[in-house]
């Protein structure tokens, strides 16, 4: 039998419906391998009671055949942005000390019921702002891989603990959030899957707000079919996001056919940036060239406007969060900083609450929206966001996927770029394209840099075409052998 | 457009947030670095252009208007760092 946390989500189900191990032996695995991991800080919380009570729950379930489906009794992990009845949700902030929610957001109410074991809360930048997971309360989360010179070097971000996690086998699978490439690019930088889906494909009820014409909840995992799993579990329709896409609930292992054959994949020319280094550019050839011999056929696009959705992103997103971190005022909860007056009790509360990199990009967004600069920032990044998703439109008139690298560099040490908020802020100039036109998106495991480093390649579909992305990244994945247990 | 420390200070106060006044100077500059690069939207021809106002193309259904939830006001001061009775508190703001 294979070392239980070297399993994946789709193997751990069949040894479970066997009978060979039950989830609680499973779950023990995970937890100790969690404590065992503990010097990556992938975890903020972990909830090892609550994670095997759920694995007894349900191997009490099976023994009476009442087994859930696919995610019954499965170890994972959730990013401490999810708001969890009774357990801690820190968003990776100062200023939500001591918050434990009365409620559970709906993704992971939805996983709960499907069955799967919560191991614990993992860590993250500061309210998702961050490409690194170097910007949270609680430090910095480690990637498991390591440097040439045996730095430590970053998870990526923002959702680097859940990325971390799933690398290093403290669990089967984690829930990220996608706001701008917080799922993408931390799963291209630790080796494993990152899906973001289609914008309204997973409710975002309960998570908490970052940018909420971005934000997206999606799976981490080690392989595609994991993540169509996974996907299946998180997605559905909720009256309480009122952005919830109204379609039918999908099975998406079902689209994992294994056959590409006569898929039309383009590769969008604008993504070949300067300094972009060599291997990533000869990585997205091979891995053009793979999906040719799976029978796909592949076509150069043009997205003509891919420079400015990086400087329109940090317009919108900021913006946003100007308006959503209002509500952390040191009245209603987490932290309060005493002042003499309302306006300074709110003045000191969030000046202590929030990090360097929160307050920049809330000082930015009180600028754009200010009297007088509204249409000349907020409204002019708005357009060209619009000329962005008709660019994606059109080409996806032609073809029925993009193939694109998803960030442009491998995992970089810790304490690099720190200083440099805009050499940080490039390393989503993959992924927020498709961010903005709201389109599902998945990172896979393409090869690894000079340096043994992972690096990803990035599926962009259409709206709601989950299973297209999910059917072309498993068929990459089986044909590259990458990342796969 | 630069933003000099005095607009700092004031989007500061716009946002709530206490900046110590010796950071002033280096998040001006960081600002202002920032804005100088979002600028370069100005390159882009938008003028017949609509603004994004949805992400998906669809039509959304729309709840009833009903009170659907509530009265569990313990459970909503749970967390707040003061409380009176069932009341959030606040410095005193009139005389």
């Amino acid at each position: 039998m294979d070392k239980l946390i070297d399993l994946d989500i789709a193997r751990a189900r069949d040894g479970l419906a066997a009978g060979e191990y039950s989830s609680e032996t499973l779950t023990r695995a995970h937890i100790e391998a969690v404590e065992a991991a503990r010097n990556l800080n992938a975890y903020i919380t972990e909830t090892p009671e609550i994670a095997l009570a759920g694995a007894r729950e349900s191997d009490v379930r099976r023994a009476k055949g009442e087994a859930l489906g696919a995610m019954d009794g499965i170890p994972i992990a959730v990013k401490d942005l999810f708001c969890t009845e009774g357990v801690p949700t820190t968003a990776g902030s100062h200023i939500l000390d001591g918050f434990v929610p009365g409620y559970e957001s709906t993704v992971t109410k939805n996983l709960k019921a499907a069955g799967a074991v919560m191991l614990g809360k993992t860590n993250m930048d500061e309210f998702a702002m961050g490409s690194a997971c170097v910007t949270g309360h609680f430090g910095a989360a480690k990637n498991p891989y390591q440097g040439p010179d045996g730095k430590d070097l970053v998870p990526g971000g923002s959702s680097g603990g859940s990325a971390s996690a799933v690398a290093a086998r403290t669990c089967l699978g984690a829930i990220g959030t996608d706001t701008g490439g917080s799922i993408r690019q931390p799963a291209s930088f630790c080796g494993i899957v990152g899906l973001k889906p289609t914008y309204g494909r997973c409710s975002r009820w309960g998570i908490v707000a970052f940018a909420s014409s971005l934000d997206q909840a999606g799976p981490m995992t080690r392989t595609v079919r994991d993540a169509a799993i996974m996907l299946t579990a998180m997605a559905g329709f909720d009256p309480k996001d009122s952005t919830s896409a109204p379609v039918k609930a999908v099975d998406f292992e079902a689209a994992l056919n294994r056959d590409i054959k006569g898929l039309r994949i383009g590769i969008p020319k604008e993504y070949r940036i300067k300094g972009m280094p060599e291997e990533i550019d000869k990585l997205w050839k091979k891995g053009a060239s793979l999906l040719r011999d799976a029978g796909a056929e592949t076509v150069e696009v043009s997205l003509a406007h891919t420079k400015y959705a990086l400087p329109a992103y940090y317009i919108v997103a900021p913006a946003e969060a100007s308006s959503n971190l209002a509500r952390y005022d040191g009245v209603r909860y987490g932290l309060r900083v005493p002042g003499q007056s309302l306006d300074e009790m709110y003045e000191n509360t969030r000046g202590r609450g929030f990090g360097k990199e929160v307050r920049r990009r809330v000082l930015i967004g009180t600028y754009v929206l200010s009297a007088g600069y509204y249409d000349a920032y907020y409204l002019k990044a708005q357009k060209v966001r619009a000329l962005i998703a008709e660019d994606f439109r059109e080409v996806f008139e032609t073809v029925d996927l993009l193939l694109t690298p998803t960030a442009p560099s491998a995992a970089f040490p810790i304490g690099e770029k720190m200083d440099d908020p805009l050499a940080m802020y490039l390393n989503d100039v993959f992924t927020v394209p498709a961010s903005l036109a709201g389109l599902p998106a998945v990172s896979v495991p393409a090869g690894e840099d000079n340096f043994g480093l992972p690096l990803g390649l990035q599926f962009i579909g259409k709206p709601f075409d989950e299973k297209t992305v999910l059917r072309a990244a498993d068929v990459f994945q089986a044909a590259s052998g990458f990342g796969s247990s | 457009m630069p933003l000099d420390e005095a607009t700092v200070k004031k989007i500061a106060f716009l946002a709530r947030i206490k900046v110590p006044e010796d950071e002033l100077d280096h998040l001006a500059a960081e600002l202002s670095q920032i804005i100088g690069w979002v600028e370069q939207l100005a390159e882009v021809d938008t003028g017949a252009i609509t603004p994004m106002t949805v992400v998906a193309d669809m039509t959304w259904p729309k709840r009833d208007d009903t009170v659907t939830d509530g009265g569990y006001a313990g459970k909503v001061l749970a967390n707040a760092p003061e409380v009176k009775g069932s009341f959030y508190t606040v410095p005193k703001v009139v005389e």
